[in-house]
């Protein structure tokens, strides 16, 4: 598992920088590495290192869920003993992308994201009958804020 | 008959844009040119992928456009989702507001499911451990006024699945052994006057 301490001062750079605004020039890696005072290959090695680390999961598109199909927030109360069975009967839906137990009567709370409404609700359907317990069903009526990517705290 | 002058105009067409969609969504390749490789691809230019991914975020269909970040990889291992039960004519108003704090990760309204869910405002506050989360939580009650506002903070506890949005399928999503969130921080807070989940 990669730690913090094990992130040099490249990494931390790319990190702090380039979780939004990637450039969309032909050369983008050698936009950065000229922005960074390093070459381009450090900067495509060093991305590609923290993509092998699993610190970065892909460079790319955030989608806005809302405009680009149709998305919701649901949440199952399972009994405790089992959560890790329902959840699993849940990621078998390809259309879940996030999938977290919490702490609450509500206790599996995942996204489910489809390209349009009636697909979003075909799925829940699914997830329903599937699983057998009632959806608590939050679709988003309005972002105050959007995830912009991470500020990361190296101290 | 190929029509060459579509082929390698500026713009591309419907299929060419859902093409795109779906490589991106995956991923950028990680090469010198990864506009040229994704032109290739989808048979078009690069400058036409790189105009029509700006088209994209300036009309906010892509939220942001960069490195995607697996906050628990870097030690980032506390989440919660806090909820509030905020009167519907102040909702607005309060959400500006916690925004402004640049405390949270996101924060969105929703609707109430009476009677088993009366929250219609969401966060996130993500943290290294719990108290990190909830010192944060008092610092946004503070400096929000929220100290009388009725509230929830949920923990995760494992995390199950975790990976984008994918709106064009193409591929399974491969299944993956669950994490561990909390197992650190259960131990660290046991004085605490939030329910610590026991789990494992």
């Amino acid at each position: 598992m990669a730690d913090r301490q094990m992130i040099d001062h490249l990494s931390q750079q790319i990190l702090d920088h380039y979780q939004k605004g990637f450039p969309l020039s032909p050369t983008p890696y050698k936009d950065m590495a000229d922005a960074l005072a390093v070459s381009e290959q450090e900067v495509i090695d060093c991305v590609s290192a923290l993509q092998q680390a699993d610190i970065v999961s892909r460079v790319g598109p955030v989608f806005n869920h809302k405009k680009a199909g149709a998305s919701t927030l649901a949440a199952i109360s399972v009994p405790e003993d089992k959560l890790s069975e329902v959840a699993e009967l849940v990621n078998e839906f390809k259309e879940v992308n996030h999938n977290y137990a919490r702490e609450h009567a509500y206790n599996l709370w995942f996204v489910v994201t489809a390209s349009d409404e009636q697909h979003l609700e075909q799925t829940l359907w699914s997830i329903r009958k599937k699983t057998g317990y009632p959806i608590l069903n939050l679709p988003m009526e309005k972002a105050y804020h959007i995830d912009l990517g991470f500020k990361l705290n190296w101290s | 008959m190929v029509n060459t002058d579509t082929q390698y105009s500026n713009s591309l067409n419907d299929l060419q844009q859902q093409a795109l969609k779906c490589a991106i969504q995956e991923g950028l390749p990680v090469d010198p040119r990864p506009y040229q490789v994704l032109a290739n691809l989808i048979g078009s230019t690069e400058e036409a992928v790189i105009q029509c991914i700006e088209q994209w975020i300036d009309s906010g269909l892509i939220k942001r456009f960069g490195l995607v970040v697996k906050h628990h990889n870097l030690g980032y291992h506390a989440n919660a989702m806090v909820v509030w039960n905020i009167p519907d004519n102040m909702v607005d108003e309060v959400g500006e507001r916690i925004k402004q704090s640049g405390l949270v990760t996101l924060c969105y309204r929703r609707p109430r499911r009476m009677p088993d869910w009366n929250y219609n405002l969401f966060c996130m506050i993500h943290g290294k451990d719990r108290d990190q989360v909830l010192s944060q939580l008092d610092q946004l009650i503070a400096e929000c006024d929220l100290t009388m506002v009725e509230r929830n903070v949920l923990f995760s506890y494992k995390q199950f699945k975790q990976c984008g949005g994918r709106f064009h399928q193409q591929h399974p999503t491969q299944p993956t052994a669950p994490i561990e969130l909390s197992t650190l921080n259960t131990v660290e807070h046991q004085n605490s006057t939030q329910k610590v989940a026991r789990h494992g």
